[in-house]
């Protein structure tokens, strides 16, 4: 290796992964969907307070760098399966933010056709096979997919969210384990953001890395900074060539933070404001994010407000394409129960 | 051409339809415990993963829950997964994925998927099992919209059904009683599917209807040939699909006899006969009723060990004719 040659390479290795791996048009599009992903939730946190959204929500605001992380190195007919706090999986794997609010909206244009709400959002051409209200629900059924997979050898991967709760429900362990007997190409993926509902982990996980998990199925385990573009990206772009190459599955770990409560119904007893706003302030992925992008001259602070006022007026049409849809009528309350019932 | 029909026992019939699914369509697999060289506890599976390979008779590990999982998520990406459970009463261990995903997997995504699930499950009692290994739940999953519910009574429709519940884009539960497992019939060879959700007048007759499920439309069929002696004449439904219900050809048989008799293994309370009774209750058929409606089910305890006891927990041909006798002759 030439002098020059080893100096471009000492210079790479401090050059984050996510900016050897992308395009700067690539990695201002994953900004763009940050943001998407941010004022997505905060449109639809504003539409329920306003009424125009009933039942509950689970808001990911502050993790969204783990799901675009994760999403980074999938190919369009991958999939994945999803949580309750599963907006920003759903935006990251390609869907379109207008019937998603048409979905929470529940209207027939969303996503659902106004039957999901927001614990179901699903958008099943892109890939996702859906979000779940059960915790772990989703963990078995990526494994199903996984199988059908490796079955078909049609060379899919599958991503399996699920949170730090999910790792204590037995369907996490039965899942883990049967994916790696049988090598499946399926990527586990935690979502560590500190608390399940109001129990935090360390009140309800043995191990202090929930990755550490994985040594009991034989399977890489790691732990990132869920609040990293890059490292998580890295990550998933490790365990989604293993799996595609046949190798079996990975978990990885994404420690990250909500910023918001569990659902509408919490009064964040359980965590000191300081924290929250700690999290906010020091660790926000977003933030974290664009000072990467400018660091690096991806982005410059004009071009930052150019993103921001695209992705606020694809939210406020998409609100309002929400509003101005058709309802399902009242008579079509039994379609989609069988097939044959459409 | 008529296919040619042999004597096969109800195993045998449920074997074959796998077979003959894994032969002609490479989507189908099995999955279970001990399916493969052990054969599965009832030898039903028996020597397919020798005929069709490990990667498509599937052993999985004793992960009820997490196993039933993976066949929906294999149902909803392109597979046709048939699924044994060892004992009916595992899928308690499994109730989160049978009916919080895989019933409501197509509702709840607008219709934006299919799940193509069948699941077999090895119910009833009558082996010495006991509490855990006895239990007939086919009406627990009957009452979640988005399941089908079979009980195939004969090697016939347990090879006919099992090939219909493969083409349904729906889940499909098949309760399958254990003691039916060695019992003969006349199955036609080749494929042939019996429509779900359609019942059979096993016997017809004009003085009283019995609506049976599994094991107990032969039990019942015991009885009205006993009957017939007394110049009883009874009709037997045997109702093989509880959900969804095939409520005309109930409905038709009680207008015609005017008396009704439900049978089943499950714990009478808040079980199908309930079910049937409430329908009959609220039809036309009400008008035509000649007697109050009767319903002969488990006991209310679970299923015991010693064996005299085990029987006197579910209806035995005496019971039915008893029932029956005094149904007809307006005895109570």
């Amino acid at each position: 290796m030439s002098a020059t040659a080893k100096k471009a390479a000492a210079g790479a290795a401090n050059v984050p992964f996510a900016f050897r791996a992308y395009t700067p048009d690539q990695l201002r599009g994953v900004l763009h969907k940050m943001h998407l992903i941010r004022k997505f939730e905060e449109g639809a946190e504003d539409s329920y307070t306003r009424g125009l959204i009933h039942g509950t929500m689970h808001l990911s605001i502050g993790q969204e760098a783990s799901a675009l992380g994760i999403c980074a190195p999938l190919k369009a007919d991958d999939q994945i399966t999803s949580t309750h706090r599963g907006h920003g999986h759903c935006i990251a794997k390609g869907a379109q933010v207008d019937r998603m609010f048409a979905e929470f909206f529940g209207k027939t244009t969303g996503y659902c056709k106004g039957r999901g709400g927001s614990m179901h959002i699903a958008d099943v051409s892109a890939g996702n096979l859906g979000a779940n209200g059960i915790v772990a629900g989703g963990i078995p059924i990526a494994v199903g997919a996984a199988l059908s997979a490796k079955m078909q050898k049609n060379g899919k991967v599958v991503v399996c969210f699920f949170g730090d709760g999910a790792n204590n429900e037995g369907a996490f362990h039965e899942s883990l384990n049967m994916a790696a007997i049988w090598k499946l190409p399926v990527v586990f993926v935690c979502e560590n953001n500190g608390y399940g509902m109001s129990t935090s982990t360390a009140r309800s996980t043995a191990v202090e890395r929930i990755a550490d998990r994985a040594a009991a199925y034989a399977m890489p385990g790691v732990t990132v900074n869920g609040n990293d573009f890059s490292a998580v990206a890295e990550a998933s772009t490790t365990a989604v060539e293993r799996a595609r190459r046949g190798e079996g599955p990975s978990l990885i770990e994404t420690k990250t933070y909500r910023h918001r409560g569990h659902s509408k119904s919490d009064r964040n007893r359980y965590r000191t404001k300081e924290e929250i706003e700690e999290w906010k302030a020091m660790r926000d992925p977003i933030n974290l994010f664009e000072a990467e992008l400018q660091q690096f001259g991806v982005i410059d602070e004009a071009g930052i407000a150019a993103v921001r006022a695209a992705v606020e007026a694809e939210i406020a049409a998409g609100i309002e394409f929400a509003k101005t849809s058709p309802a399902p009528a009242a008579a079509e309350g039994l379609n989609f129960v069988y097939t044959e019932l459409q | 051409m008529d296919a040619k029909v042999r004597e096969l026992s109800y195993s045998q019939a449920v074997q074959e339809a796998m077979a003959i699914a894994l032969e002609s369509d490479p989507r189908v697999f099995l999955m279970g415990e001990d399916i493969g060289v052990y054969g599965g506890a009832f030898q039903v599976t028996g020597d397919l993963v020798e005929r069709f390979g490990p990667e498509r008779v599937i052993d999985m590990p004793i992960s009820e829950l997490g196993g039933a999982g993976v066949a929906v998520g294999a149902a909803v990406t392109g597979m046709r997964p048939i699924f044994e459970f060892q004992f009916s009463d595992f899928a308690t261990l499994a109730m989160e994925q049978i009916v919080n995903q895989a019933a409501k997997m197509r509702f709840m995504l607008g219709g934006e998927v299919s799940v193509p699930l069948v699941m077999r499950f090895p119910a009833g009692s009558g082996t010495g099992a006991a509490a855990q290994h006895s239990q007939s739940l086919e009406a627990w999953l009957a009452h979640v919209p988005g399941l089908k519910v079979i009980q195939p009574a004969t090697p016939h429709d347990a090879k006919g059904m099992l090939l219909a519940a493969l083409e349904d884009p729906d889940p499909v539960m098949i309760f399958e009683h254990k003691l039916l497992y060695k019992m003969k019939g006349a199955v036609p060879e080749g494929h042939y599917t019996v429509p779900i959700g359609k019942a059979d007048i096993a016997r017809p007759g004009k003085d009283a209807t019995i609506v049976a499920t599994s094991i107990m439309v032969h039990k019942a069929l015991e009885a009205a040939a006993a009957l017939a002696g007394e110049g009883i004449d009874l009709e037997v439904i045997d109702l093989r699909t509880i959900r969804p219900i095939d409520r005309e050809t109930v409905i038709e048989s009680v207008k015609k006899t005017s008396r009704l008799l439900c049978v089943y293994e499950a714990v009478k309370t808040l079980g199908i006969g309930a079910e049937i009774s409430a329908m009959i209750a609220e039809s036309e058929a009400f008008d035509y009723l000649d007697a109050p409606i009767v319903r002969l089910g488990g006991a209310d305890s679970p299923i015991p060990y010693n064996p005299d006891l085990e029987k006197a927990a579910v209806p035995q041909v005496p019971d039915i004719i008893a029932s029956a006798r005094a149904l007809v002759q307006g005895r109570r």
